[in-house]
């Protein structure tokens, strides 16, 4: 349980992650002469499994995005390893572009994810050209169109993203994705900018995706409700850690670390139990706090808990050991976690 | 008497195909203190709603009805009148923030600008009053020197909520005012609107697709779909037992995180909103609406009331209509994704 080898670690299910994040670190180097270095991601394992949708959480500025970015390979990371299917990703383009075919990015923002002078055919076809894909062009964009929900298919080849809805080009993009017939998806944000009655439908085809096809998603979100209806696991990120992780039901029935008990109580609802809005903006990157990254907005350590605990001395002070990427329930604090607190090393998982 | 009284207000936008509705007869009431919120989705008119209340529409827009603010009509108001009652009797703070704001001029001085268009203020006098206003909204007042692109997002929003208040308006009108922030900082930004408002005895109207944000914020609820109200009421009640299909979609558009409900099943709506050039008819709900019956295409909509006793809850449903709302609130889930109508055109 508490062993510290950086072997690979097998999941529970005894199944091989197709994606693993092993020690990786994002920094982004500082303006001729001036300032410092952005630690965006800072020491990140994380693991997904074959068919399983995790979800990584956290506030602006907390380097998912740039976590999600290196995992993609559109930003080299400055140490540490992604592997997908157990081998590195490379880095030069050439050996890129199988795994680009294989792992599919949907964003944000379909309005500015689709060429506005582009019909819904090519946009979708674009991809199989890039990639050579082999057989009928016609019946290939079909078929991902059908399977993103925009039926009939061919109904949609010439229509232009402005005479689609948001939630139709939100399904475009998807469409487009899966053309390729990856295996995974990257999702950034992808309800974020859509109404509230379309942000159900695709989750429910994002969750579809996943039963019918067996892909595997990892979406990055701040959205904890989009957890709450997606994901079989939750990764809490701050400042470029991931701070908790685990099933979702557990971390979000069970918050350990103290910033996902707070983000958990902003979530809007119409009876709060008191929530705990933490003041200020997500700290720097730039100059990451010592000791738990956490500590200077902690409410746990301004109220005393940790020091009745005892352990307010090593937040303030120790480097909170690294989560490994596994399955149980974890949260990298002090306070809150046993085998963080007993390890006080480097890592905390099997 | 009411801060904003609107009597069946109807907006229509000119377009080279004629004249289309964007607000359809709304009526809404809002006192000093109160804080209601308009729920709906892009297209429903809301925002529309809320230029009309300070006249902000383009020209060769056209309304009727009447908006008044401290019963006074901004509809039939002159030119002069009109910009003395902008600011200092209603303000709005937009949707986005990061664009509101001039990108080459200090905040301060912008907040500055607004006193002193409004008022015989001198500039020292000016300052001083921008600082106060910059520590009403929780930000030191030194920050008045910085420029927009300094401030994180969720400060740009205070300096605008700042701005909004430089003229101590009656009326604040808050239009997706956290949209684009983060949840911690739109708990933050939330916060300090409903201070505001019960510190100030502000009315306070909040304008967003979010109706949790709503439930959470404000007293009242007001729901809008193509143009018109359909449905009102406590904001508790109206969010936690909606009245109306459409309210009841988007109230769990938005999981309650623990309801086993809602987990690995997010909720829906098939279809997308009505173009307001054609639109359906009857209860315009009805082509997406899992319980329509053969009246819902030529219904004669109106709000009928949907709770006991004064709570004022009224909803534009036949079930209401005809005192069954449980076949609103009852009514299987649809399953979504599968079947949605493929094309609005």
């Amino acid at each position: 349980m508490t062993a510290t080898q950086p072997a690979p670690a097998a999941s529970p299910a005894g199944q091989e992650p197709i994606l693993e994040v092993r020690d990786l670190h994002v920094h982004f180097g500082a303006r001729r002469g001036r300032g410092s270095t952005a630690r965006a991601v800072d020491g990140v394992d994380l693991q997904v499994r074959p068919g399983e949708i995790v979800a990584l959480a956290g506030e602006s500025g907390c380097g998912k995005t740039s976590l999600a970015r290196a995992v993609l390979g559109l930003v080299e990371p400055t140490s540490g390893q992604v592997l997908y299917r157990g081998k590195p990703l490379g880095r030069a383009q050439r050996a890129l572009k199988p795994y680009r075919r294989e792992v599919q990015l949907v964003l944000q923002d379909p309005t500015g994810a689709l060429n506005p002078r582009q019909s819904v055919y090519e946009s979708v076809a674009e991809g199989l050209r890039i990639h050579g894909v082999k057989g009928d062009e016609e019946t290939l964009v079909a078929d991902a169109l059908a399977r993103s929900g925009l039926r009939p298919p061919r109904r949609f080849f010439l229509a232009y993203p402005h005479e689609l809805s948001g939630g139709q080009r939100q399904r475009v993009v998807i469409a487009g994705a899966l053309a390729l017939e990856p295996a995974m998806l990257v999702a950034d944000e992808p309800v974020s900018s859509l109404d509230a009655s379309v942000r159900g439908e695709i989750l429910a085809l994002l969750l579809g995706l996943v039963r019918d096809l067996g892909l595997s998603i990892l979406v990055v979100t701040h959205d904890l409700g989009l957890a709450w209806n997606i994901a079989d696991r939750l990764a809490v990120m701050y400042l470029g850690r991931i701070v908790e992780q685990g099933p979702t039901e557990t971390v979000l029935a069970d918050p350990r670390h103290p910033y996902t008990r707070a983000l958990l109580s902003v979530v809007p609802e119409v009876r709060h139990a008191a929530p705990q809005i933490l003041s200020g903006e997500p700290p720097d990157p730039t100059r990451i706090p010592g000791g738990c990254r956490f500590h200077p907005r902690c409410p746990a350590l301004a109220s005393g808990a940790a020091a009745e605990a005892g352990v307010d001395d090593r937040c303030r002070g120790e480097p909170v050991p690294v989560l490994r990427g596994v399955a149980e329930h974890h949260a990298a604090c002090f306070l809150t976690d046993e085998s963080v607190r007993k390890e006080g090393g480097s890592r905390v998982g099997r | 008497m009411a801060v904003l009284e609107v009597r069946d207000l109807t907006v229509s936008y000119p377009t080279r195909a004629g004249s289309v509705p964007a607000v359809r007869g709304v009526d809404l009431t809002l006192d000093a203190g109160e804080t209601l919120g308009l729920a709906g989705e892009s297209g429903c008119g809301k925002s529309t709603m809320a230029a009309a209340v300070l006249r902000l529409l383009p020209p060769g827009t056209r309304t009727g009805g009447s908006v008044l603010l401290e019963g006074e009509d901004v509809l039939a108001m002159r030119p002069g009148r009109l910009r003395a009652v902008r600011w200092t009797e209603a303000a709005i703070v937009f949707q986005g923030a990061m664009h509101a704001l001039n990108p080459v001029r200090r905040v301060g001085d912008q907040i500055a600008e607004a006193i002193q268009l409004h008022g015989k203020v001198g500039d020292k006098q000016a300052a001083t009053r921008v600082g106060e206003l910059l520590e009403q909204v929780g930000l030191p007042a030194r920050r008045a020197a910085s420029y927009p692109h300094e401030l994180s997002g969720g400060q740009r929003q205070r300096v605008m909520i700042a701005m909004a208040l430089a003229c101590t308006p009656r009326l604040l009108i808050a239009d997706e005012p956290t949209t684009a922030l983060d949840v911690m900082v739109q708990a933050q930004v939330l916060a300090l609107l409903e201070e505001l408002g019960r510190e100030l005895g502000l009315a306070l109207l909040l304008i967003t697709h979010d109706l949790s944000v709503l439930a959470a914020t404000c007293e009242r609820i007001a729901v809008m779909y193509a143009g018109r109200i359909v449905e009102e009421g406590p904001a508790d009640k109206v969010f936690e037992a909606p009245a109306h299909p459409y309210t009841r979609a988007l109230a769990e558009a938005f999981p309650t995180i623990g309801d086993r409900a809602s987990r690995r099943n997010p909720h829906g709506l098939g279809g997308d909103p009505p173009d307001p050039r054609d639109l359906p008819g009857g209860c315009d709900f009805h082509p997406r609406c899992p319980v329509s019956i053969a009246a819902c295409p030529t219904l004669e909509l109106q709000l009928w009331p949907a709770g006991p006793g004064p709570s004022g809850r009224r909803a534009a449903c036949v079930h209401v209509r005809d005192g069954r709302p449980e076949l609103v609130r009852e009514a299987p889930v649809v399953p979504v994704g599968e079947d949605a109508p493929a094309h609005r055109g």
